[in-house]
């Protein structure tokens, strides 16, 4: 890449910051250049983002019509998944995923909520809230 | 990494460090999955290319786990009251510096810590250009995020000052380190025949699985090559300029002029990479249509060319009398 041709096309999801870049100068060396982003990573980020959005979309949905509990929603909304979030809280898949059930979510003992709003990084209160 | 190096007194840039870390790589690893998708590296992962350099310079690296969140952030404190520059392993995702797109459950991320003011940490990281404050809750919870590479509170500085060492008689060793890691790993999932297995894999996604259709999988698999390679790390086209730059520093230092000539090489190899990326951004977008195999072929043709770039430049280092 030559120093001319470090994009810099304002890549939206570095949010302000520059970004590193090795690029060959006038003399043939190469040099640090700083970045404001390209659109080719701009375009691979925000799908990442996008599809975990959509996930916790189609969670809220079935939060909404009652075929699963906001742990689920929640978990996507941290970009988590079953297995990271049995990792992080310690429990085994199926009993996250049972908590998954509205039914079984809604008698959950206090000492199991804290544990997944400490892992998910959500206050206790919003925990069985969807926004 | 270099600036734990310079923290010891010796001068030291980026390139360099990598480059005696012997810290190019690639590694295809399908059973390491983030959301689904597997992870592929461009570079050594952090803990060798820490070790890489340690081994070279003789810097006495100290490497510290921790059980507690309360120890281990105990730890780090009486660390920095005593003057040390720190540098720890965490998840990306709990940092609040961080860019909230770039916010993912990536536990291998590795940034500096060379001080504090009350409740708050000062940490160098390459994300940002400028040093960042971190709260000291939000720095345990990154420190020991769990999950797939939990970092365990991981810390390590430097206890002894390197010597200033002999350029050429390290980097060859260096280099051949990096040939040998790229051409003869035994396994196929590591250096170029990772590459070409990646291309298998590649030309056999399919365009519609499970209840999707119209290649949402494909294009999630194929973006995740792109973000290992361009998001992750420094320099873009997943380390190669970096590397490029330390074999021209390299050159400059001992007066071998072939890595010169090796050096553009490898830039133009990155920027093959580049080029891969750009396909491949502009198939998930859809402005063009989604055709795994093209890119598949991209990537067989960089796997060749790497080949023969690491043949030629382990036989540049052999034939360097030191």
């Amino acid at each position: 890449m030559r120093e001319r041709d470090v994009p810099q096309e304002g890549n939206a999801t570095l949010a302000g910051n520059r970004k590193a870049v090795y690029a060959v100068a006038e003399d043939g060396r190469l040099r640090i250049v700083a970045s404001r982003g390209w659109e080719a990573e701009e375009i691979v980020t925000r799908q990442a983002v996008e599809d975990l959005e959509r996930r916790a979309q189609a969670a809220r949905a079935r939060v909404l019509a009652g075929q699963a509990s906001p742990l689920e929603y929640h978990m996507y909304k941290a970009r988590m998944d079953l297995p990271l979030l049995s990792q992080t809280t310690g429990l085994w898949r199926w009993r996250v995923r049972r908590h998954f059930r509205p039914g079984v979510f809604a008698r959950l003992p206090l000492s199991l909520r804290r544990r997944y709003s400490e892992a998910l990084g959500v206050p206790l209160e919003q925990l069985d809230k969807v926004e | 990494m270099a600036a734990l190096v310079r923290h010891q007194g010796l001068p030291m840039s980026e390139a360099m460090a990598f480059g005696l870390a012997a810290a190019i790589s690639f590694a295809y690893l399908p059973f390491i999955r983030i959301n689904g998708l597997p992870l592929i590296a461009y570079r050594m992962p952090p803990r060798a290319i820490i070790k890489g350099l340690h081994r070279g310079l003789e810097l006495g690296m100290r490497f510290e786990k921790f059980r507690s969140p309360e120890r281990g952030m105990a730890r780090l404190d009486a660390l920095l009251d005593a003057g040390e520059l720190v540098g720890l392993q965490t998840s990306v995702f709990w940092l609040p510096y961080f860019p909230p797109d770039l916010r993912f459950h990536f536990n291998a991320h590795n940034l500096l810590v060379y001080g504090r003011e009350g409740d708050e940490y000062l940490v160098s990281d390459p994300v940002a250009e400028i040093p960042v404050r971190c709260p000291r809750k939000d720095l345990e919870k990154a420190r020991f995020a769990k999950g797939l590479l939990a970092p365990k509170g991981l810390l390590y500085y430097a206890t002894r000052t390197p010597r200033i060492p002999d350029w050429a008689r390290l980097g060859k060793r260096a280099i051949a380190r990096a040939a040998r890691v790229m051409l003869h790993t035994p396994l196929p999932l590591i250096g170029v025949r990772g590459i070409e297995l990646l291309a298998r894999q590649v030309e056999r996604l399919p365009l519609a699985r499970g209840g999707e259709s119209g290649g949402d999988w494909a294009r999630l698999y194929v973006g995740n090559i792109v973000r290992m390679q361009e998001e992750i790390g420094t320099g873009g086209g997943g380390f190669r300029f970096l590397y490029a730059s330390f074999l021209q520093e390299l050159a400059a230092a001992t007066g071998y002029g072939a890595l010169d000539r090796l050096a553009s090489r490898l830039v133009e190899i990155g920027d093959r990479w580049r080029e891969f990326a750009l396909a491949a951004a502009r198939m998930i977008r859809g402005r063009e249509p989604l055709a795994p195999p093209a890119l598949a072929a991209r990537l067989r043709a960089l796997a060749a060319e790497e080949r023969q770039f690491f043949r030629d430049l382990d036989a540049a280092q052999r034939a360097w009398a030191c």
